[in-house]
C-alpha cells in the first residue's frame, strides 16, 4: 500500500510538473488510481510539493469528489436537491440500498459499490439522477436502479450502462451521454443561427475600447446572479494596472435548479469561447480558463475537442481570430464539488489549487485575481451573449427587455410541470406567462432565483422576471400543491449547512441554528415566539456574513415566513408562550435500558 | 502628506495612513472595534465578522476594510451591537465552552467578548457537537470543543520556511483545525508558546504547565477587553 501511494503520488505530481496550483489536478489523479486519497497519499502529496499536510488534506476534505476514505469501485452520487425530491428519489434511493445492501453515505461491504448523496447535480429537468463514475444517469426509477446495481455487481464498463443517449451534442462521440438539451424555448440572441468565427473576426477589426463600448451600451448585466454590468467589469479590468491578465468563464453552474450552462456547453460552446476571446481582446489578456463543476466532467473531452478545432482554424493561439500580435488561448480546470466555487473569488482559488473559500474583498478580482494578475469572471451566458451583442451591436441587444435588464434571459424551469427544460425569453416576462408555457398551472409557488433566491405564492404570479423585480440566474423551480413546501425549505437549508465554506462564523453556525428551528417548527414544537425568533435570526446570519452564501441562505425561510406565513402559522403551539424539543424519555432511554428501568418523567411524561 | 486620510466613526473625527484597515486606524483613535480573528501582524482573515461596521449603509468586516478619505462608519449602534452579541453567543452554542475547567479562563478573549455583551444564556439552543481533542503533538494539544476556527494558528504559526503547521480540513461545521504531525513534532517550546498565545481561546495549550497565574489575576479579570484602547 506505502509502495503504491509513493509510487502512484509521484507519477500524478509528475504529471502536472510538481505545481501546487494543481493540487485538485494532482489529488483527482490519486483518487482515480486509488479509490480514496489516504492519510499516506496526503503526506506523500505534501512532502513532494513542500508544503504541509494540512494544506493537502484542507483540499481533499473540502470537495465533495474527494474522499480520504475508499469511495467503492463504482461510486453512485444521487442528487438530493428538492427536485429530485419531487421526482421520486426516496424510492430509487432504496432501490440502490435494497441492491447494493448499504446505506446511502457507505461503501457495501466488498467494496464495489459506494452509495452517496449529492447536490444539485444541474439535472433537474430529468430527475432523479445520478453520476456513477462520472457518467451520468437521468429520470431514474427504482427498476432502472436495480438494473444498474446488477450491471454494477457484473463489473461492466459504466459508459455502457448508458442505453438510450439524449438529443443534439449528447450523442457525439466525445459525450455519448443519456442528457436530454430539452430545449424548450429559443430566442434571438443565444438560439439564433451563428456563424463560427463571425464574432470574433468582427471584435479583433475594432478597437479594444470599442469592444467594451459596444458591451456598455447594450447594458448586458452578469448572467450568474449577482447582474454585475459586464462592460464595466471588462473596463475596469482593462485599466487596472499589469500586463498579464486573465479571463475565466464561471462554469460552476452550482445553484440548484439551473441547468442553462450545461446545456450552453453543450449546444453553443463556440459561442461560448469566441464570447472568451473577444473578451481577452477587449481586456488585454492572452489567456482564458474555463472553471467546469466535476459533475459537468462528461463533457471536458467533447469541449477540449471543440477547443482543439478552434485552434486549428486559428481563432485561438497566436494571431487569434487573424489580428496580428493578439495571441489567446483557453484551458479547462475542473472543480471537485463544491457550490460555494461559483462565487467568483473562491473559483479563483481553487483554480489556484486551493480550498474553495471566498477571498475578503476588496481587492476585487478585476485587480486581483486568478495568480494575483487583473480577472474578469463571468458565466457561461455572459460570454456567448457578448458575443451577439458584438455581432448585432449593443443598441440592437438593449431594444429587449426592461428598463435595468436588456435582453433576453436563459431560464432552467423544472419541479411540478409539464415541460422541463430550458427557455430564452425576454426580460419582463411574469411568472404567469410562463407558468403557462411550461404547463405548470396547478402551482401554489413558485422559487426564482434558486434557494438563495425568492419564494413567491399566487399572488406575484403576475411580478417579472428581471432585475428591477424578480432577479434570477436561471433557475425557477415550479412547486404544485402536491409537494410539501416547508419540506423544500428544509431541502434547501440541508443544502447550505452542506455547501458553507465555513470560514465564518454566521454562515457556518448560523444556518445550523437556522434549520434547527424549523425542524423544531416542522415537528409540531414550534411557537409564535420560535417564529419571531426565526426571522430574526435569518436577517443576522443575512446581515453578519461574509459573502453572497451567507448573506442570502436564510432566503428559503425568509421569504417563506413572508410569503406563505400561513403554512407555519399552522404548525406552531398557539396557546403555549415556551415549548421545547427536548424529549426527556428520549433522552434517557439507553440509560434506563442498561439499569433495567422504567423511565419516571412525572410532570415531562 | 497625501498619505493621511480623514474619516468619521460615530461622528468622531479619525486620521489615518492609507493603507490601514479600518480596526487598526479605529485603534490609533481610541476606538474600541471588537475583534476575535484578527490579530496584530497577521494579515486579516474576515472569519468571526464581530468587527463588521457599517460603511456608507453596508456592512463590512472592519478588519479587512482599508480606510478611505471622507468615509462615514458607524461602529457603537444598538443593531449591530446585538448582532455582534448574537456572533458571540453562538460560538459559545457551537462549541462546547467549560470556562470554569479552562486553562484560558480570565486570559480568553471569547470569554471577555461574553462578559463586554453581559450575555448571560445564548439566546440560541446549545448544538452540542461532539469535537476530539488532540493530544498527539508532543508540545502542546488541541481541544476542538473550544476552537473557534479564527484560523490565526493557520494564518500566525508556520516553521522557519514558511509552512503551515496548523490549518482547516472539512468545510461547513464540519470545519477543524489539524496540524502537520511532522511540522508540529519539530514545534520548539517557544513556538508552542506563541501558538497558545495566539489563540485567542483555550483550544491550543501547552502541555505539562498549567495554572501558573491563579484564576481572578488573569488579563481579563481585571479590566474588562477593549479597556486598553477605550480607556475605561
Ligand atoms: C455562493 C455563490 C455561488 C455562485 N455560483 C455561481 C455559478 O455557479 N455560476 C456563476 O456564473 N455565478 C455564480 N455566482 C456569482 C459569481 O460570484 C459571479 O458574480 C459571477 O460569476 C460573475 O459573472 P457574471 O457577472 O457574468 O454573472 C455565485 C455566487 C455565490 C455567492
Ligand atoms: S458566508 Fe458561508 S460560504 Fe461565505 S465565507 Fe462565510 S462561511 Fe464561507
Ligand atoms: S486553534 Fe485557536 S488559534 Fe487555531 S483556529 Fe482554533 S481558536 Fe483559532
Amino acid at each position: 500500500m506505502g509502495k503504491e501511494a509513493d509510487t502512484v503520488v509521484k507519477k500524478a505530481v509528475k504529471n502536472h510538473g510538481g505545481d501546487a496550483t494543481c493540487l485538485l489536478d494532482i489529488i483527482r489523479d490519486v483518487q482515480d488510481a486509488m479509490g480514496c486519497v489516504s492519510d499516506e497519499a496526503v503526506l506523500q502529496i505534501a512532502r513532494q510539493l513542500g508544503i504541509s499536510t494540512t494544506d493537502v488534506e484542507g483540499v481533499v476534505t473540502f470537495y465533495h469528489f474527494f474522499s480520504k476514505k475508499p469511495v467503492g469501485k463504482y461510486s453512485v452520487y444521487l442528487n438530493n436537491s428538492a427536485v429530485a425530491v419531487m421526482k421520486g428519489r426516496a424510492a430509487v434511493a432504496k432501490a440502490f440500498e435494497q441492491g447494493a445492501r448499504c446505506k446511502f453515505g457507505s461503501v457495501s461491504s466488498d467494496g464495489v459499490i459506494g452509495l452517496f448523496d449529492t447536490s444539485c447535480i444541474g439535472m433537474n429537468d430529468q430527475e432523479p439522477a445520478a453520476i456513477i463514475n462520472g457518467a451520468v444517469f437521468t429520470n431514474l426509477t427504482p427498476e432502472k436502479a436495480k438494473d444498474l446495481v446488477e450491471a454494477m455487481k457484473a463489473g461492466k464498463d459504466v459508459n455502457k450502462m448508458v442505453k438510450d443517449l439524449g438529443d443534439g451534442q449528447n450523442q457525439s462521440a466525445l459525450v455519448k451521454s443519456m442528457v436530454n438539451n430539452n430545449i424548450q424555448k429559443k430566442g434571438q440572441v443565444l438560439f439564433a443561427p451563428f456563424e463560427g468565427g463571425s464574432a470574433l473576426k468582427k471584435a479583433v477589426s475594432m478597437n479594444p475600447a470599442g469592444v467594451i463600448d459596444e458591451m456598455k451600451k447594450s447594458n448586458l448585466r452578469g448572467r450568474g446572479g449577482a447582474g454585475f454590468p459586464a462592460g464595466m467589469k471588462w473596463s475596469f479590468c482593462r485599466d487596472a494596472a499589469g500586463k498579464k491578465k486573465y479571463v475565466i468563464c464561471n462554469a460552476d453552474e452550482g445553484e440548484p435548479g439551473t441547468f442553462k450552462d450545461r446545456v450552453i456547453l453543450t449546444e453553443l460552446p463556440h459561442m461560448l469561447f469566441e464570447g472568451m476571446a473577444l473578451a481577452g481582446y477587449a481586456i488585454g489578456s492572452d489567456e482564458g480558463i474555463l472553471y467546469l463543476r466535476a459533475e459537468y466532467a462528461y463533457l471536458k473531452d467533447y469541449l477540449e475537442n471543440v477547443l482543439a478545432g478552434l485552434r486549428k482554424k486559428k481563432m485561438l493561439g497566436k494571431d487569434a481570430g487573424g489580428k496580428k500580435g493578439f495571441s489567446f488561448d483557453i484551458s479547462i480546470k475542473l472543480g471537485a464539488g463544491a457550490y460555494v466555487c461559483g462565487e467568483e473569488s473562491a473559483l479563483i482559488e481553487s483554480a489556484e489549487g486551493k480550498r474553495g473559500a471566498p477571498r475578503n474583498r476588496p481587492p476585487f478580482p478585476a485587480q486581483y485575481g486568478y495568480m494575483g494578475k487583473p480577472t474578469i469572471v463571468n458565466n457561461v451566458e455572459t460570454y456567448c451573449t457578448a458575443t451577439r451583442i458584438i455581432l448585432e451591436g449593443g443598441e440592437w441587444y438593449a431594444k429587449m427587455g426592461t428598463a435595468q435588464s436588456k435582453g433576453t434571459k436563459l431560464l432552467s424551469v423544472s419541479g411540478d410541470c409539464k415541460k422541463p427544460g430550458i427557455y430564452e425569453v425576454e426580460f419582463g416576462m411574469t411568472i404567469q406567462t410562463l407558468l403557462e408555457e411550461c404547463d405548470g398551472r396547478p402551482a401554489v409557488a413558485v422559487q426564482v432565483g434558486g434557494p438563495s433566491g425568492n419564494c413567491v405564492g399566487k399572488k406575484d404570479f403576475g411580478r417579472r422576471i428581471c432585475f428591477d423585480d424578480l432577479a434570477t440566474g436561471g433557475s425557477i423551480i415550479v412547486i404544485g400543491s402536491n409537494t410539501d413546501l416547508l419540506e423544500v425549505v428544509h431541502n434547501f437549508m440541508d443544502f447550505f449547512v452542506e455547501e458553507s465554506c465555513g470560514w465564518c462564523v454566521p454562515c457556518r453556525a448560523g444556518n445550523v441554528i437556522l434549520r434547527n428551528k424549523l425542524e423544531k417548527i416542522m415537528h409540531g414544537n414550534g411557537t409564535m415566539a420560535d417564529l419571531k425568533e426565526l426571522e430574526d435570526w435569518c436577517l443576522i446570519v443575512k446581515s453578519m456574513s461574509r459573502c453572497g452564501l451567507g448573506q442570502t441562505s436564510p432566503n428559503p425561510i425568509y421569504t417563506t415566513l413572508k410569503n406563505f406565513r400561513e403554512l407555519y402559522e399552522a404548525k406552531v403551539k398557539k396557546d403555549v408562550e415556551y415549548s421545547t424539543e427536548f424529549d426527556l424519555a428520549a433522552a434517557v432511554e439507553d440509560s434506563c435500558k442498561y439499569a433495567g428501568r422504567k423511565p419516571q418523567l412525572g410532570e415531562h411524561s | 502628506m497625501s498619505d493621511k486620510i480623514t474619516f468619521t466613526i460615530d461622528g468622531k473625527e479619525c486620521t489615518g495612513k492609507k493603507g490601514q484597515t479600518i480596526v487598526e486606524a479605529a485603534k490609533e483613535n481610541g476606538v474600541y472595534i471588537p475583534v476575535l480573528c484578527h490579530y496584530d501582524g497577521l494579515k486579516p482573515a474576515g472569519a468571526c465578522r464581530i468587527c463588521t461596521v457599517r460603511v456608507g449603509g453596508r456592512n463590512m468586516a472592519a478588519c479587512t476594510t482599508p480606510i478611505a478619505n471622507d468615509i462615514v462608519v458607524q461602529n457603537n449602534i444598538p443593531e449591530l451591537e446585538d448582532m455582534r452579541k448574537a456572533i458571540v453567543e453562538m460560538l459559545f452554542v457551537e462549541g462546547n465552552h467549560m470556562c470554569p475547567t479552562c486553562e484560558k479562563s480570565g486570559n480568553c478573549e471569547l470569554q471577555a467578548l461574553g462578559y463586554r455583551y453581559l450575555m448571560m444564556a445564548p439566546r440560541f439552543p446549545y448544538l452540542w457537537p461532539t469535537k476530539q481533542v488532540d493530544a498527539s503533538i508532543p508540545k502542546l494539544y488541541i481541544d476542538r470543543n473550544r476552537c473557534i476556527l479564527c484560523l490565526r494558528c493557520h494564518r500566525g504559526v508556520t516553521t522557519k520556511d514558511g509552512k503551515h503547521i496548523f490549518g482547516p480540513v472539512k468545510r461547513g461545521d464540519r470545519t477543524m483545525i489539524t496540524a502537520d504531525p511532522e511540522l508540529a513534532a519539530g514545534m520548539t517550546d517557544k513556538q508552542a508558546q506563541q501558538a497558545m498565545d495566539i489563540c485567542p481561546v483555550g483550544a491550543l495549550l501547552k502541555k505539562e504547565v498549567g495554572f501558573v497565574v491563579p484564576v481572578g489575576k488573569r488579563k481579563y479579570d481585571q479590566k474588562p477587553i477593549g479597556s486598553e484602547i477605550q480607556g475605561n
